[in-house]
């Protein structure tokens, strides 16, 4: 299948990117990796008639420490995600979760900042995004702001960037000491989105957790903080109770559709059994039992 | 005369690459190098490309078709609608089946996707742009979905078209959705031996929709000669021939102008057999535009128009001893065939040859019901290395035998060797009307069992169990039938099932073989060189096999149903033992000896206590330059083989799984499949067709079903969602194998190709079930899904 | 229907062509410049017959414009063997029957070749993960494995 006519543009700068964006309003879309919105585009479920291709611009790429902060451009590929030295050591959980993103050649392509800008309840980074509380700098006409990620997700393809916004960056403040984190995904076969998923943080302090985030993904019409979930687990030292009332908080969270994936109750209680999971291997990775 | 009196009988037989090698590919040079010649690597001048509009609803009446904005997209030159198609006849087309199918939609539309017109432009693109711009009004009808309500008195009429005729094809029919009855066995001995029974076992099991989707989709390029007055067409056709055939009864267009091309073809699996509105819309757009049209459907067109496979819903039980022999089987089922009967099998068996239910097990009396029904889905049925419902056939007897083996409180393999046909019943008669030529089943269950370490196996599983942990194993032994097949009752349209192969052999002693099979990946310009290479003593390296152009290749009935190595491997090692009765006179002419003199060995002919021999190379030129009186000159002929009877390629598979009792993962440890073809032409081929179809049943079993809702809406029918395994989730496989020749075929062979899914299927579904064997589970509905199987873990609350 | 000039090195060799801006690579490839080795098996990105490497990486040319290459580097499978030289995993297919029907086999080549590139001594299991966006319908796989490694321990011979 072939997409329709559209006029194609490819800015050098951040700047020119977002004025073509502004200019066509709704009837623009920013291309990245494209890997979302071609499939789309082919099937002619999405008919842009201008694409403003972000791939060329140095400024939108590249992972660095920042402080305490640890930045990711919005282009940079998932590949980069998974081979990435600096992620890997300070927040493994990316890669991790990147492992487990579509299949190598989709990898090649799509980019940090489409899967989180994206707006499709099964993209894995937003949840992770959540769980991490990072932050998104996102660029319009107007100017800049910054978006939680926990802000950023409203509904179905509905997020808070406007038309004329760019996605330049995320923001994932740097993790605590004794902080171990997980993603755990469970699908149909490599290439699938999620019939559930969870993404967990756990700080350890004296043998007990400190603080704690669960988010889950592919269960809801957004990406889901599990607030309930963190707060059985905070406080106490994990063990198998604590778990057990994380997952089950986080299956009270989840708000699944039945589709080929599964039924509601299956992905509900896949929602529960990834949350244990991550739970376990965040737990381990903290310096835990 | 010979030399080369230094090659030893070793290396003569080395050199002739023939039966048994494991010879490396002929068709690999053009692959490994991106140089195939798939249908949509054509271009011809001035070609044009050709795209449907396809209906939005299930069952809908068409109340009018708007292609005045289509039109008017540059690039858009025609839109072909049934009204266009009417006044050639063409609107509808006979079936293989004896039905008729609509090529547009004419008046309604039957099921979701289906052709409703079909845009010619200069481009895909353009072709795209004008589908889009197409309007269909339509009224939309309640669809018929359920094939279990499809008779009911108040049930939707689906064919409006043929609803006064009390017949379409098979038989008298009893209601306008009903498509035929079929029947074989004794009812009332049947009956009588479930009256006795000491033990009955009982069971309703699905073998759920799904589809063979090779990796390329159909497509063709047609092209009418307007000049010579002749259509060629170009495509995914698994039996040229019999499309040409048909399209000439379609068309005014005899067979003499007519060539039908099959080029290479990327899979096929059953998919690419019967004859698409895409393939007579192009031709016909052909003829109105005097350019090529070309038509590639895509992906999802494929899932949910072409030939779909399976979707039986029967209702099995056997009849047994309290020690598991069993005495009776009996079989009900309800054939979905969507919209058309369109599928392509021998014509007189509406439900193939769906009685090898009694599989490798003697059983003694038996009788089958089969109703066909229509329903608003895309039309279907035979397809996906099905062997003409054998897939169906041996689930359901393989997974009765599990069942009874569980009421019995009998071991899963030892029920199987108690019930197993001896070696010393063959050919063996069956309750249900087929002669099984030969097998030793007991043989082959018990050196996989030996392999895979059988006791010790159920031993850890007993184990296990004890802890609460689920592991199953799955016994599948099966016997099929392939090889169609005897003309007496074999015929598609008429056509006898017979096949063919044409060999000349050239004066340098190389040579041409043209069949009326059609590879599409099993490697037929690899293993057919090899069987003539054998009966001519000529290297296989200097055999060129060719098929698919009607043009040249002899007539035949096409590849599926692992028909080719049956029927026209038959005619190969016919045609070329006939060349070499003929090389033989010419060899005895040359040395001045008798014929009974001439003894053959590799690749010559001795006389009979000396060392005087003529080689088939050198007889090869004789035959162009002295020959003996009154003999034609040449090396060549014919053979067109009518198979005596079907073959019966046997196995034995055993799967050993491990369940997730928390998210229903299956995990296969190992999967050992022990396969009888009879005589093994090519062990690498072979071993190759055993992987293939292993993974194609490991697909149906754990992942496939083409889903429809209650309105007709066909669901997940792209590869986000239809269950196509990767190199990751797919197991790794063991194979073995036992000769026992077929005795009706000239070198005793049998086919293979679609024994790995008709016993991978039940082998991986037995070892699921076997899982929870302990906890009075008996059956799983395929496929089995993570979420099924969680469902059986949670209502046993294994999940906690 | 306004063109863009776009200039690319495909295989080797410097192509100037215009393209329409959604002309998808693959079709640019195979209808443009007549390089049909690569195939369309989906519209979905979802089975690998349209890969290629684009600027040292594996991609599904089926999601990616033609505009997008502009300036690139594309590689076939048609650019794998150097001339009548067959490049070790083509010979490692050949010899370990990799393939039956070949319509996966250009971009199960082209993802090995790549995949070569970024880990010489791939295991099974790094191998298979590799292909993993390349569906094949006829082999079930564990024949193209043998054939990758068999490339692998060739070309670390050498």
């Amino acid at each position: 299948m072939t997409p329709g006519v559209f006029e194609y543009h490819r800015p050098t700068s951040v700047a020119e990117a977002v004025a073509l964006l502004a200019r066509f309003g709704d009837d623009g879309k920013a291309l990245a990796g494209g890997h979302s919105l071609i499939p789309m585009m082919k099937l002619r479920l999405a008919e842009p008639a201008h694409l403003i291709d972000i791939n060329g611009i140095a400024d939108l790429g590249g992972i660095r420490a920042d402080g305490d902060d640890i930045v990711i451009g919005a282009t940079t590929t998932l590949a980069a995600v998974l081979g990435s030295d600096l992620l890997r050591d300070r927040c493994p959980i990316l890669p991790q979760a990147a492992a487990q993103i579509a299949d190598p050649q989709v990898r090649n392509c799509g980019t940090i900042g489409g899967n989180c800008a994206n707006g499709d309840p099964g993209n894995d980074c937003p949840a992770i995004m959540m769980a991490l509380g990072a932050r998104y700098l996102v660029l319009g006409a107007s100017g800049t702001r910054e978006v939680a990620a926990r802000d950023f997700y409203h509904g179905v393809y509905a997020t808070a960037l406007a038309d004329d916004e760019l996605l330049t960056e995320v923001r994932i403040p740097a993790p605590a000491a004794d902080t171990g984190m997980s993603y755990q995904k469970i699908k149909r076969k490599v290439g699938d989105f999620a019939i559930a998923a969870a993404a967990v943080t756990l700080t350890l302090a004296d043998g007990a957790c400190a603080d704690a985030a669960v988010a889950l993904t592919n269960v809801g019409d957004t990406p889901l903080m599990a607030p309930g979930a963190a707060a059985a687990l905070k406080g106490t030292k994990v063990d198998q109770a604590a778990i057990a009332a994380a997952a089950a908080a986080a299956m009270a969270t989840a708000d699944p559709v039945h589709d080929l994936r599964g039924t509601v109750a299956y992905r509900t209680a896949m929602a529960g059994e990834m949350t244990r999971r991550a739970i376990a291997e965040a737990l381990s990775r903290a310096g835990g039992a | 005369m010979s030399d080369a009196k230094e090659m030893t009988l070793a290396e003569r037989e080395a050199s002739i690459g023939g039966i048994g090698t494991a010879r490396k590919r002929k068709e690999d040079a053009r692959f490994i190098r991106g140089k195939g010649n798939y249908v949509d690597d054509i271009k011809l001048p001035g070609m044009l490309h050709g795209d449907f509009v396809r209906s939005a609803y299930a069952h809908a009446r068409i109340k009018s078709i708007d292609t005045a904005e289509a039109l008017a997209v540059p690039g858009v030159l025609a839109v072909i609608t049934a009204k266009d198609l009417e006044p050639l006849n063409l609107h509808w087309m006979p079936t293989l089946a004896g039905d008729v199918a609509a090529v547009l939609a004419h008046k309604k539309v039957h099921f979701q996707n289906q052709e409703v017109a079909f845009v010619v432009a200069t481009d895909r693109y353009a072709a795209a742009d004008g589908v889009q711009k197409v309007e269909v009004d339509y009224q939309e009808l309640p669809p018929l979905i359920d094939p279990l309500k499809a008779l009911a008195a108040d049930a939707p009429i689906i064919r409006d078209d043929v609803a006064d005729q009390d017949e379409v094809g098979q038989g008298k029919r009893h209601h306008p959705n009903h498509i035929f009855e079929w029947q074989v066995g004794d009812t009332q001995a049947t009956d009588a031996a479930f009256a006795a029974a000491e033990v009955t076992v009982k069971a309703d099991i699905d073998y759920p929709r799904c589809h063979p989707s090779p990796l390329e989709t159909c497509g063709c390029v047609a092209a009418m000669d307007a000049v010579n007055g002749k259509l060629t067409v170009y495509g995914t056709f698994q039996a040229p021939h019999v499309i040409r055939t048909v399209v000439s009864m379609i068309t005014s267009l005899e067979e003499s102008s007519i060539r039908i091309v099959s080029p290479d073809i990327g899979g096929g699996f059953g998919n690419k057999v019967g004859a698409y509105p895409g393939y007579i819309c192009a031709a016909a757009a052909s003829i109105v535009t005097g350019h090529p049209v070309k038509w590639i459907e895509s992906r999802i067109d494929n899932l949910t128009s072409t030939a779909f496979a399976r979707d039986y819903h029967m209702t099995g039980e056997l009849a047994a001893t309290r020690d598991g022999r069993i005495q009776a089987v009996r079989v009900k089922v309800i054939a979905d065939h969507g919209a058309f009967n369109t599928h392509a099998q021998p014509m007189k068996w509406p439900a193939g040859l769906f009685n090898i239910v009694t599989g490798s097990y003697d059983i003694p009396v038996g009788h089958v019901k089969v109703d066909g029904v229509y329903t608003n889905k895309a039309p279907g049925g035979v397809a996906y290395r099905c062997s003409f419902r054998v897939t169906e056939a041996a689930y359901l007897i393989e997974r009765l035998v599990d069942i009874l083996a569980l009421e019995t409180a009998v071991d899963k393999a030892e029920i199987r060797l108690r019930n197993f046909i001896r070696p010393e019943q063959f050919p063996y008669k069956s309750s249900l009307g087929w002669e099984y030529d030969s097998g030793d089943y007991p043989t082959a269950l018990k050196q996989a069992m030996a392999a895979v370490d059988y006791a010790g196996l159920r031993q850890e599983q007993a184990a296990k169990r004890e802890r609460g942990e689920l592991m199953g194993i799955g016994v599948a032994t099966f016997t099929e039938i392939v090889g169609a097949g005897p003309v007496r009752n074999c015929d598609i349209v008429g056509l006898g099932m017979f096949d063919s192969c044409e060999i000349r052999v050239h004066p340098t002693g190389s040579a041409i073989a043209r069949l009326g099979t059609k590879s599409q990946g099993q490697g037929h310009e690899t293993t057919f060189a090899q069987i003539i290479a054998t009966e001519l003593g000529l290297p296989s390296d200097n055999i060129t096999v060719e098929e698919g152009d009607t043009d040249t290749a002899p007539y035949g009935l096409g590849t599926y149903g692992s028909r080719s190595t049956p029927v026209a491997g038959a005619a190969a090692a016919r045609a070329a033992r006939k060349i070499r009765a003929k090389a033989k006179k010419i060899a005895a002419h040359v040395l001045e000896v008798s014929e009974v003199d001439l003894e053959w060995q590799v690749d010559r002919f001795t006389v009979t206590g000396s060392d005087i021999s003529m080689t088939m190379k050198d007889i090869a030129m004789a035959a162009y330059s002295n020959v003996p009186e009154g003999m034609e000159h040449g090396l060549e002929t014919t053979d067109y083989y009518n198979p005596p009877n079907f073959t019966y390629p046997f196995g034995a598979y055993i799967c050993v799984v491990d369940i997730d009792r928390f998210t229903g993962d299956v995990a296969v440890r190992r999967f050992y499949a022990l396969d009888d073809c009879g005589t093994r032409i090519n062990p690498m081929v072979i071993e190759g067709q055993i992987h293939g179809g292993l993974a194609e049943a490991y697909g149906i079993a754990l992942g496939q079903e083409i889903v429809y809702d209650a309105m007709g809406n066909v669901q997940g029918a792209s590869l986000m969602d239809y269950f196509l395994p990767s190199a990751v989730e797919t197991p790794e496989w063991q194979t073995d194998f036992t000769v026992t020749p077929c005795p009706h075929h000239p070198i005793g062979a049998k086919g293979i190709g679609e024994s790995p899914n008709v016993g991978g299927v039940p082998a991986f579904s037995n070892a699921i079930i076997d899982a929870f064997g302990h906890l009075g589970v008996t059956h799983m509905p395929m496929p089995h899904t993570q979420w099924r199987v969680w469902q059986t873990l949670n209502e046993l609350g294994l999940n906690t | 229907m306004a063109t863009r000039k776009i200039a690319l090195t495909v295989n080797g060799e410097a192509v100037a062509a215009e393209v329409e801006p959604r002309t998808l690579l693959i079709h640019f490839l195979r209808e443009q410049l007549d390089l049909t080795g690569s195939h369309i098996g989906c519209e979905t990105s979802h089975c690998g017959a349209c890969t290629v490497d684009l600027n040292g990486k594996s991609v599904k040319s089926c999601t990616v414009f033609a505009v997008q290459a502009d300036g690139g580097e594309v590689r076939t499978v048609e650019g794998l063997a150097a001339g009548a030289d067959l490049h070790p995993l083509q010979e490692g297919f050949f010899q370990n029957h990799g393939l039956q029907c070949g319509y996966c086999t250009p971009g199960m080549l082209t993802s090995a070749w790549r995949l070569l590139q970024e880990n010489p001594d791939p295991t099974d299991a790094e191998i298979r993960i590799g292909i993993s966006g390349n569906l094949c319908r006829c082999t079930g796989y564990q024949n193209i494995v043998k054939a990758i490694r068999y490339a692998a321990d060739k070309m670390n011979q050498a």
